[in-house]
C-alpha cells in the first residue's frame, strides 16, 4: 500500500510547472484572449517540443504511453497556469479514445502519431457536453451518434462559434450528418468507449479546477500580504485569514480524491465512475470556493478586468459544468452510495 | 502508487477482525463519562492490551507490536468498522504517550508507558486554566522547586474524565518571574496526592465528562518532569501537534458514522426525501469521510517517504470536526421529532442524539477551529501575525 507519487512523477510535475511558468505567463494569456482563434501557435509549438502532446499516445504510435495518474498531475499544472489551449482534450481525452479503438481501425494510428508530434488537434463531442471545444481548429472530431463513435474530418462538419466568458474556451455548436464511412465503433463497444471518455474528460477538468484553486489561493495570499489598511497588511486580519484557511483546507482534502480517481481509471476499476465523480465535485468546489474567497479578499480590485485573478476565476467557473454538471456527478455518487449492498464504511476505500 | 495491501497487511487485518469478532462485548458498555462505564471501558482496554492490540504502533517492549502507520490505519478500520467501544484512555495513550517517547527518559518510558498501554493508569490532561484557554501561554498555575520536589498551586480546568482518572499531565509555571511560553515545565501528577481537589463539571449530556482540578501545596517529585525545566511549552506543543493531527481521530470513526448515516437514511427514506437536501447531505457525508481516509493514506505514505507534517495537521482538525458535526446534524434532521428523545422506540439510548451532543465539542476542543485557521493562515500560507 503506497498512496503517493514516486520521485520521477514529482520531477515530471516540477518540469511541467517550470516550463509553463515561463511560457504561459498571465500577460501572454491576456494577449491570446484578444486573438480571433484564441490560441497561440508559438505556445502550441513549444508544448509539442516538450513532448506534452505525446504523453498519452501509445509508444507504438510515437508517444510516451503515460497513464491517467500522470494526467492527474499534468492537469493541475494546466489549471494553475490557465493555459489558453485545450491540450488535455486532444492529448489525453481524444488520444485515450483513439487508443482504445483498436489498431485495426482505419486512420487510428496516423491520427495518434499526428497528435503525438503536435501537428493536429482532435476535438471531442461527447453527449454530456452540449458544445465542442476547439472544433474550429481541429483536423478531426470524435463525435457521438447514439452509442456510435465517429471520427469525422473537419471539412465534413459545420462549426458555429458560441463565445464563453472565459475567452480561452472556444466552444462551438457542431452540425454534421453521421455516415457509415466515419463510424469507428458502435453498440456495446461504443457505449463503453463513451463512458470511459466521459470519465477521462471529467478527471481532466477536476485536475484543472484544483490547479486553478491553488493559483487563486496563491494570488490571494500575495495580495493580502501587500495590501495595507488601518496601517497593516489586510492578511493579518483574522476574517481575511480564515477565508484563505478554508480554501487551503478544501484543496488539501480534494487532492487525494483526484489521485484516487486517476488510479481507478488507470486500472480500469469497476467503480472508477464514482471516484471520478467524487473528484470532479471535490475539485470543482475547491475551485469555486477559491474564486469566491479570492475575489472577496481582493476587494474591489477583484472585480476588475485589470487584476489577473479574473482569468483564473472565469476558467474555474466555466469548467464547473464541463464534462458533466454537478447534478450529473452527484447523481452518479448517490446512485452508488445509496444502493443496496454498497461497499461502505472503514476498510473499503481501496477496493477495486 | 500501489493501492494493494501486502499479504502481511492482509493477514494483520484478518487477525484483528477475527479477534474482535471473538472478543467484542456482547452488550454495549455504559457511557465512559460515568464511573460504571469508565471501569467497563478500563476492563475492555486491558483485554485489548492482553492481545497486544491496545497500542499497536508502540514497540513490543512497551506493550505494543511495532506496527507501522499503514497497519495502524488498518487496525482502526477494523476496530471502528466492528463498532468496538470508544477508547477511554486516549488522552494518555495518544497525547502523552508520543510525548514520552520523544522527550521522556528511558526510566520514565519504562515506568509509564506499559501501564498506560494496559490502562492500569488512566490519564487526564491538565492544560487549560480558567484564564488560559485558546491563549494557553497565559498559564498561571505554579510549580515552585523545593529540593527534589515541585510544590504546585493553582487550578486547571476542562480536564476530561479527571474525576475518574489516576494521573494528570500538565503545564505549570516553574519560573515565577517568567511570562508567556517561557519558564513552564511539563509535569506528571498522581491525582491521589494530598492537596489535589477534583470538582466535576457537568457536560452538555448531564454527565461528569470533565472537571476542574485544584492544587493546594501539592508536592510532586522532580523525576515526574518531562523534558528540561522551563522547556514545557516546547514539549506541550509537540503534543498539541499529535492531538489535532491524524492520531487522535483516525478516518475509520467517521467512515463508520457515514455508513450508519446511509443506513439511517435508507431506513427512513420516505420521510427523509420530503427534504431533498437530506439525500444530498448523506451522499456528501460519504464523500467527505472517504476524502478524509484518502488524505490519511496519502499523509502516511508521505511520512514513510520521509516527509514532515507541519501545519497541515490543522486542516485535519477542521475537516473531521466539521464533518462529524454535519453528519450528526443530518441524522437529527432525518430523525425529525424523534431526535430529541433520550431513547428510541426499542428502548435503547438514542445513539445519534448522544453523538450530536458530543459533535458540538469537536470544533472547540484540541484547539478551537478558529485557532486552527490562524495556524493554517500563518504557518501554511505564511500570512502575517
Amino acid at each position: 500500500m503506497d498512496f503517493t507519487f514516486n520521485d520521477d512523477q514529482l520531477a515530471f510535475r516540477e518540469a511541467i510547472s517550470r516550463f509553463l511558468m515561463t511560457e504561459a505567463a498571465p500577460e501572454m494569456l491576456r494577449d491570446v484572449w484578444e486573438t480571433d482563434a484564441g490560441r497561440s501557435p508559438e505556445l502550441r509549438t513549444k508544448i509539442a517540443e516538450q513532448g506534452l502532446t505525446a504523453l498519452s499516445v501509445p509508444e507504438a504510435c510515437g508517444g510516451l504511453g503515460m497513464d491517467d495518474v500522470a494526467w492527474s498531475l499534468m492537469t493541475q499544472e494546466l489549471g494553475y497556469y490557465a493555459i489558453p489551449d485545450s491540450l488535455a482534450d486532444t492529448a489525453y481525452v481524444a488520444a485515450g479514445l483513439l487508443t482504445a479503438l483498436g489498431a485495426d481501425v482505419a486512420g487510428r494510428d496516423e491520427t495518434l502519431a499526428q497528435i503525438a508530434d503536435g501537428s493536429i488537434r482532435v476535438a471531442v463531442g461527447h453527449p454530456v457536453n452540449p458544445l465542442v471545444a476547439d472544433a474550429h481548429l481541429a483536423s478531426h472530431l470524435l463525435l457521438a451518434h447514439g452509442d456510435e463513435v465517429h471520427l469525422v474530418p473537419r471539412q465534413l462538419v459545420d462549426v458555429v462559434a458560441t463565445p464563453s466568458i472565459d475567452a480561452s474556451r472556444r466552444l462551438s455548436q457542431v452540425v454534421w450528418e453521421p455516415t457509415s464511412a466515419t463510424r469507428v465503433a458502435a453498440g456495446e463497444q461504443g457505449r463503453a468507449l463513451w463512458a470511459q471518455t466521459l470519465d477521462r474528460g471529467a478527471l481532466a477538468v477536476a485536475g484543472q479546477a484544483l490547479g486553478l484553486a491553488q493559483r487563486m489561493l496563491d494570488l490571494s495570499v500575495d495580495y493580502v500580504a501587500q495590501r495595507k489598511q488601518f496601517g497593516k497588511p489586510i492578511g493579518s486580519f483574522q476574517a481575511v485569514k480564515h477565508h484563505l484557511a478554508d480554501v487551503a483546507t478544501q484543496i488539501e482534502f480534494a487532492k487525494p480524491v483526484l489521485y484516487r480517481a486517476a488510479h481507478a481509471l488507470a486500472n480500469g476499476a469497476r467503480d472508477a465512475a464514482v471516484h471520478v465523480s467524487h473528484a470532479k465535485l471535490a475539485c470543482a468546489e475547491a475551485g469555486w470556493l477559491s474564486a469566491r474567497h479570492g475575489i472577496q479578499v481582493h476587494g474591489a480590485m477583484g472585480y476588475t478586468w485589470e487584476v489577473d485573478l479574473q482569468m483564473f476565476m472565469k476558467r474555474a467557473w466555466a469548467l464547473d459544468a464541463s464534462w458533466g454538471d454537478r447534478a450529473f456527478h452527484k447523481s452518479r455518487v448517490a446512485a452508488c452510495v445509496l444502493a443496496d449492498g454498497a461497499p461502505l464504511g472503514p476498510g473499503h476505500t481501496f477496493e477495486e | 502508487m500501489d493501492l494493494a495491501y501486502t499479504p502481511k497487511q492482509k493477514a494483520f487485518r484478518a487477525e484483528v477482525r477475527a479477534w474482535l469478532a471473538d472478543n467484542l462485548p456482547r452488550e454495549p458498555l455504559a457511557s465512559y463519562d460515568t464511573r460504571e462505564g469508565f471501569e467497563q471501558h478500563r476492563e475492555w482496554e486491558s483485554r485489548l492490551f492482553d492481545a497486544r492490540l491496545s497500542m499497536v504502533m508502540w514497540p513490543a517492549e512497551l506493550g505494543g507490536r511495532g506496527c507501522d502507520l499503514t497497519e495502524w490505519l488498518i487496525f482502526e478500520e477494523e476496530y471502528y468498522g466492528a463498532g468496538a467501544p470508544m477508547r477511554v484512555n486516549q488522552n494518555g495513550q495518544l497525547l502523552l504517550g508520543p510525548t514520552l517517547m520523544e522527550f521522556g527518559t528511558e526510566e520514565q518510558k519504562q515506568r509509564f508507558l506499559p501501564r498506560m498501554a494496559a490502562s492500569a493508569d488512566m490519564w487526564a490532561q491538565g492544560w487549560s486554566e480558567p484564564n488560559a484557554g485558546s491563549d494557553m501561554a497565559a498559564i498561571t498555575s505554579k510549580a515552585i522547586r523545593d529540593g527534589d520536589h515541585y510544590v504546585l498551586n493553582g487550578q486547571k480546568t476542562w480536564s476530561t474524565r479527571a474525576i475518574f482518572a489516576d494521573w494528570l499531565f500538565g503545564l505549570f509555571r516553574s519560573d515565577p518571574a517568567s511570562s508567556r511560553h517561557h519558564g513552564l515545565s511539563f509535569l506528571l501528577v498522581p491525582l491521589d496526592t494530598p492537596g489535589v481537589t477534583i470538582r466535576p463539571i457537568k457536560a452538555l449530556n448531564g454527565k461528569d465528562a470533565f472537571a476542574e482540578v485544584f492544587f493546594d501545596d501539592v508536592r510532586v517529585p522532580v523525576e515526574n518532569r518531562i523534558g528540561a525545566e522551563g522547556q514545557g511549552w516546547h514539549v506541550a506543543m509537540a503534543t498539541a501537534g499529535f492531538e489535532r493531527g491524524l492520531l487522535l481521530r483516525s478516518p475509520a470513526r467517521f467512515q463508520a458514522t457515514a455508513r450508519k448515516l446511509v443506513e439511517l437514511y435508507r431506513a427512513n427514506q420516505a420521510s427523509a426525501d420530503r427534504d431533498p437536501s437530506i439525500r444530498e447531505a448523506v451522499s456528501q457525508a460519504w464523500m467527505d469521510a472517504e476524502a478524509y481516509a484518502l488524505s490519511a493514506y496519502h499523509t502516511v505514505g508521505r511520512l514513510a517517504r520521509g516527509a514532515r507534517i507541519g501545519a497541515e495537521s490543522s486542516t485535519n482538525k477542521i475537516f473531521w470536526s466539521e464533518l462529524d458535526l454535519r453528519m450528526h446534524e443530518t441524522a437529527m434532521r432525518i430523525l425529525g421529532a424523534r431526535g430529541e428523545l433520550l431513547e428510541n422506540a426499542e428502548g435503547e439510548a438514542n445513539y445519534w442524539l448522544e453523538g450530536f451532543l458530543f459533535a458540538q465539542a469537536g470544533p472547540i476542543y484540541a484547539g478551537t477551529n478558529e485557532i486552527q485557521r490562524n495556524i493554517i493562515a500563518e504557518r501554511m500560507l505564511g500570512l502575517p501575525k
